[in-house]
């Protein structure tokens, strides 16, 4: 494709690479945004329920549809309905654009970054092979890491555009915590690339192909740096200091309310979802079965695109395990000091996540070249 | 198709939908004016001081070094991509770029930039 972006008007009409490309994208972009737009209402709801039970107490559970109350499972859909409705208070002496831009920032980079993860194998309809990612790209790793940082502005703008001294000091935390977690965050992906040799998450997940090449196997130490800057970029327990209620009311978004707040718990939870994604893929073999190579799978099944839809599943599952991690820790632990936190980041992670690279590096040029 | 835009349409898309929820309450809430619920919210107290105070430096030396170590792990990157083609050879020289950086990082240590007390 050319400068000219390379569309021929009259070749709309019919089925050749660019139409299916087109219809492709926007059928897989449709079901990838309106399954984003599920998760924060549900995770919100487990979020409620699960310390419930952890803590003997009931959690939400009145509101349901009449006589059923599901749990309480339509208490996020009212709790929507109500946070849409509310009156929006902008505090005086808030900077006017930057005080409405902030939430914009805190939701695009989210699903940006969710578009390029693998969701499954391609799929093979009459002949045409089409990925089961929204965007596939070749550099995938360096776009996730690009984009993903983006959302520090969010934070650091609604901090600072908010007047008010608890927003700027939650906002300063977080940006400079997510800041200095990348770090770290960076480096443990490095000795995945080393090992499969590629950029394009796609490819990775396709050389996981047997059960002991997954990454948690071949990058243990990996693993363990990635999950804990997974918890520190996303501002989660226990490194929320960005939101100590007991310090700083509710940090960064304490002058938010209405859909502007709500806007700011999708583009959490969305980045929460792309980063248990981007773990399983990276580490668990994204959509891989366990066990079972993909390729006796298409035998056994006869088609590729019966594979497909187990793929997705195994993903989504291990995703789930993540996520419920999450919350698993966030109701476990107690909340890191603030020098803890950058000891933690600058002087435990950075070394270790370099030592890493290191060691991976030499074990690989000893085993592979001569 | 080139990857590239759908990486746009899904960029407008991100931005208009965070603009719709930025935008919606100002169309769909209540508006009732009054003078005190217009303050920031800081405990009820009235405020003596702008907000935005005086800040640590220690914010901006964490933005200063987060910039230095982050191009470095970028460059990791793209020696890792190029791993098995540049062989013993990229190793050598990665190991001298690395044994700056590791200088460098110890004379940040040293000098106590990395201290929270």
């Amino acid at each position: 494709m050319g400068m000219n972006l390379g569309i021929d008007f009259s070749s709309l009409l019919q089925w050749n690479d660019f139409t299916v490309d087109l219809a492709a994208f926007a059928v897989k972009f449709a079901i990838l945004v309106g399954g984003l737009l599920q998760l924060p209402p549900l995770l919100v709801w487990i979020e409620r329920r699960v310390p419930a039970l952890m803590q003997r107490r009931r959690g939400p559970n009145r509101v349901g549809i009449f006589k059923w109350r599901l749990y309480g499972l339509l208490q996020s859909l009212a709790d929507t309905v109500k946070l849409i409705f509310k009156e929006e208070v902008v505090p005086d002496g808030a900077h006017k654009v930057f005080y409405h831009l902030a939430p914009v920032f805190c939701v695009f980079p989210a699903f940006l970054v969710a578009c390029a993860i693998p969701y499954g194998p391609d799929l093979a309809i009459y002949g045409y092979k089409i990925p089961l990612s929204v965007v596939r790209m070749d550099v995938g790793f360096l776009f996730i890491f690009a984009i993903s940082s983006l959302a520090v502005y969010g934070v650091a703008l609604a901090g600072w555009a908010s007047n008010n001294k608890y927003s700027l000091m939650g906002s300063l935390r977080a940006s400079a915590q997510m800041i200095s977690y990348e770090i770290p965050l960076g480096m443990s992906l490095i000795p995945i690339v080393l090992i499969y040799g590629t950029l394009d998450l796609g490819k990775i997940v396709e050389a996981q192909n047997s059960f002991f090449q997954w990454g948690v196997f071949t990058a243990p130490v990996s693993l363990l740096i990635f999950v804990i800057c997974m918890f520190a970029e996303t501002n989660r327990a226990p490194f929320d200091l960005a939101e100590a209620e007991g310090e700083l009311v509710a940090g960064f978004h304490t002058e938010y309310n209405s859909a502007k707040f709500a806007a700011f718990f999708l583009g959490e939870y969305v980045s929460m979802f792309v980063l248990s994604c981007l773990a399983s893929t990276v580490f668990f073999g994204g959509w891989q079965v366990p066990f079972v190579s993909y390729d006796a799978l298409v035998t056994m099944l006869g088609s590729p695109n019966f594979v497909a839809p187990i793929g997705i599943l195994m993903l989504l599952l291990k995703a789930a395990f993540f996520m419920w991690v999450y919350i698993w820790v966030r109701w476990t632990l107690p909340r890191f000091r603030y020098d803890q936190l950058m000891f933690l980041g600058w002087k435990f992670m950075l070394p270790i996540g370099l030592a890493n690279v290191v060691v991976t590096a030499i074990v690989l040029a000893v085993l592979r070249f001569k | 198709m080139n990857p590239y835009i759908p990486v746009i349409v899904v960029l407008i898309f991100g931005v208009v939908l965070g603009g719709i929820l930025s935008g919606l309450a100002a169309f769909l809430g209540p508006k009732k004016y009054s003078r005190e619920k217009m303050d920031p919210y800081e405990c009820g107290v009235p405020k003596v001081t702008a907000g935005s105070e005086k800040m640590s430096v220690k914010f901006y030396l964490t933005a200063i070094l987060f910039i230095l170590f982050d191009i470095e792990t970028v460059f990791l990157y793209l020696w890792a991509r190029t791993f098995k083609e540049l062989g013993w050879l990229g190793i050598i020289e990665i190991a001298v770029f690395v044994l700056i950086l590791v200088v460098g990082y110890i004379y940040v240590v040293r000098r106590g930039a990395l201290e929270w007390d």
